[in-house]
């Protein structure tokens, strides 16, 4: 066990002569939170799904929470949570019935179910809306509803995969004032995000670009070293080199 | 256990919240179960029939009547000519020609022999090979009346074999008897066929399978949350159809309940398997719908329901012996109307068994939790 929460080296993910994450190498702090920047294609999803034990590396090493990608995903799922670009909670559920289910599922005792339960709904407002199907519910909502669960079993990292994609701004504020709670209680937080605004709330951010890492630092350093004013500029200046088309 | 109960409560809930399954799952079959079996007779009734009476004798008369008296056909004209006749069956007006030539009578009387022309519309080959069939029968009936009203006494000669048969298990030949219980065995396969090759590919669809993917639940919790729900299902559905069988077509299983319940068990979980299966190769649910009909339509054809399995060429058996459904067809039809044992029925069940463990171990092995 090492108290990083991921290290990664020369990760590689290869379809046939196509290498949607070339070489990428990185670690991340316990507790950290750790922004996964890239131009659409640019192998964001693909590497964060090696790391959640969702898809085989081609090549290199990488250890999530301490456990070996290749050979420990299911360690690995249990000291994670995840939360995908799609919507993931089941619609035809309710909000507890979801929470009970997700869980449950993670080990949760009944008890424990019920106090997370309360303790989350309370804090997201959800009181009134805790027996409506998820499905009828809006759509930011439903996306502070789904980080929620996927740290109800307070992993050690959390991976987020676009999480605030077509949300309104005033829910995405609110929804990272949950991420840094998570962050507070030491779950390392594992986001991508399109939002140059967001990527300013990281502690650390790497940009990749054509499956490799091109910049990695604080949103400062980066600043700074790309002689930008803004993350816009260097998110600009680096994806401006892709040779990859979009999607 | 406790995450498999929970994958279970999560399943149960879905399945009775959504309003556009349930009817699916319970009423649909009852009503083609109450529909089918009256449309699926095999009895071949009504055959049309054109005569072209050329001789128009007293014989003649005798014979139509006698062919009209059968219940089988009903004579739709009297022809002198063979051409309106002909164009009746083009016209698809009548289904068989009889022609009777001139001087029948006196050729019957004076040489001792006659002879008669049947030409049958062979589209509807059922209709016409049996159809042909009885007029054969009851013509050779009638040709031995006049024989014994010419020789009361008869002369000692080489006599005719006369061939009595009894229907052993269904003596009134009842076609719903024999019907009912394999159309039973259909709906079954159909609702737990394809309510289980839509359900793993809705979750692919919607993407809550990549959710459960990177959960610690294990493969075998996630299908056997799956499994059971649908077996529960397929019980029901069952019990619902013999219900039905009793209450509206009479029909009591002869065997035992225990023996019909266990084979369906086993067969329930061979079937889900194979819907899995389906499931685990799709990517949209209605990839896996095509293949489940493409598949089911098989099951159907080749299950020895509408043709006998044992009148099909060895290619087909082969076919047929490898379809699930054409073994429990066989068993039902042998509890049900014959009340066969377990002794009777240990080949399907090894078949059914040999089914279950390799569709649901293919299944398990094909779906993926990392890929």
């Amino acid at each position: 066990m090492n108290n990083k929460a991921i290290t990664c080296k020369d990760l590689t993910k290869r379809f046939g002569d196509f290498f949607a994450v070339n070489h990428i190498s990185f670690e991340v702090e316990q507790g950290e939170i750790f922004g996964f920047l890239g131009a659409n294609g640019a192998g964001k999803t693909t590497a964060m799904r090696m790391l959640c034990g969702l898809s085989y590396p081609s090549s290199g090493e990488a250890t999530v929470a301490g456990f070996n990608v290749f050979k420990q995903q299911e360690e690995i799922k249990k000291n994670i949570g995840y939360m995908s670009q799609k919507f993931s909670l089941y619609e035809s559920l309710t909000v507890r019935e979801n929470i009970r289910f997700y869980g449950g599922v993670y080990g949760l005792s009944d008890k424990q179910l019920k106090e997370k339960g309360d303790e989350l709904i309370e804090k997201l407002g959800m009181q009134q809306e805790a027996k409506m199907m998820v499905g009828s519910l809006p759509l930011g909502w439903k996306q502070k509803l789904a980080f929620s669960v996927a740290i109800i079993h307070q992993p050690r990292i959390v991976f987020l995969d676009e999480p605030t994609g077509g949300v309104d701004p005033v829910t995405r504020r609110q929804f990272w004032d949950l991420i840094y709670d998570a962050a507070e209680q030491g779950i390392t937080v594992f986001v991508t995000t399109h939002y140059m605004d967001e990527a300013e709330y990281c502690n650390r951010i790497s940009i990749m670009v054509d499956g490799r890492i091109d910049a990695l630092d604080t949103p400062a350093n980066l600043r700074q070293q790309f002689g930008a004013t803004s993350m816009n500029e260097v998110f600009y200046a680096l994806a401006r080199s892709a040779k990859r088309s979009a999607d | 256990m406790r995450t498999l109960r929970l994958l279970l409560e999560k399943e149960f809930r879905q399945i009775f919240r959504d309003k556009g399954l349930l009817p699916i799952i319970f009423v649909m079959p009852m009503m083609q179960l109450l529909i089918m079996p009256l449309a699926a007779n095999f009895d071949v009734k009504n055959i049309n029939l054109a005569v072209v009476d050329r001789d128009h004798s007293t014989y003649t008369q005798q014979m139509i009547s006698k062919i009209a008296s059968s219940g089988y056909f009903h004579v739709t004209g009297y022809y002198t000519d063979y051409t309106p006749a002909q164009q009746q069956i083009e016209r698809e007006k009548a289904d068989i020609i009889l022609e009777i030539p001139a001087h029948f009578e006196v050729d019957l009387v004076k040489e001792n022999k006659a002879a008669v022309y049947v030409a049958a519309d062979a589209i509807n080959g059922t209709k016409a090979g049996l159809g042909s069939a009885y007029l054969n029968t009851i013509l050779a009936d009638f040709n031995n009346e006049i024989r014994m009203k010419w020789l009361p006494e008869a002369a000692p000669g080489p006599g005719t074999i006369e061939v009595t048969s009894s229907n052993w298990f269904n003596p009134n030949m009842n076609y719903r008897l024999y019907m009912v219980p394999g159309i039973l065995v259909l709906l079954v396969t159909m609702v737990g066929g394809f309510i289980a090759a839509l359900n793993i590919v809705k979750e692919k669809e919607i993407g809550t399978i990549e959710q459960i993917n990177v959960t610690p639940v294990k493969k075998w919790q996630f299908i056997l949350g799956k499994l059971i729900p649908f077996w529960v299902i397929g019980m029901v559905d069952f019990s619902l159809g013999l219900l039905l069988a009793r209450f509206v077509y009479g029909i009591i299983p002869l065997g035992s309940l225990l023996l019909l319940y266990g084979f369906l068990a086993v067969y329930l979980v061979a079937l889900l398997g194979f819907g899995l299966l389906i499931s685990t190769y799709s990517d949209n649910q209605l990839q896996a719908m095509f293949v489940a009909f493409f598949f089911i339509m098989i099951f159907m054809l080749m299950s020895g329901l509408f043709v006998s399995v044992d009148n099909m060429p060895e290619w087909a058996k082969i076919i047929a012996k490898l379809t699930p459904v054409t073994h429990f067809i066989d068993v039902m039809r042998m509890v049900v109307l014959k009340g066969s044992r377990f002794a009777d029925i240990k080949m399907q069940l090894l078949y059914e068994l040999a089914f279950a463990l390799v569709l649901n171990g293919w299944a398990i092995w094909n779906y993926r939790k990392t890929a």
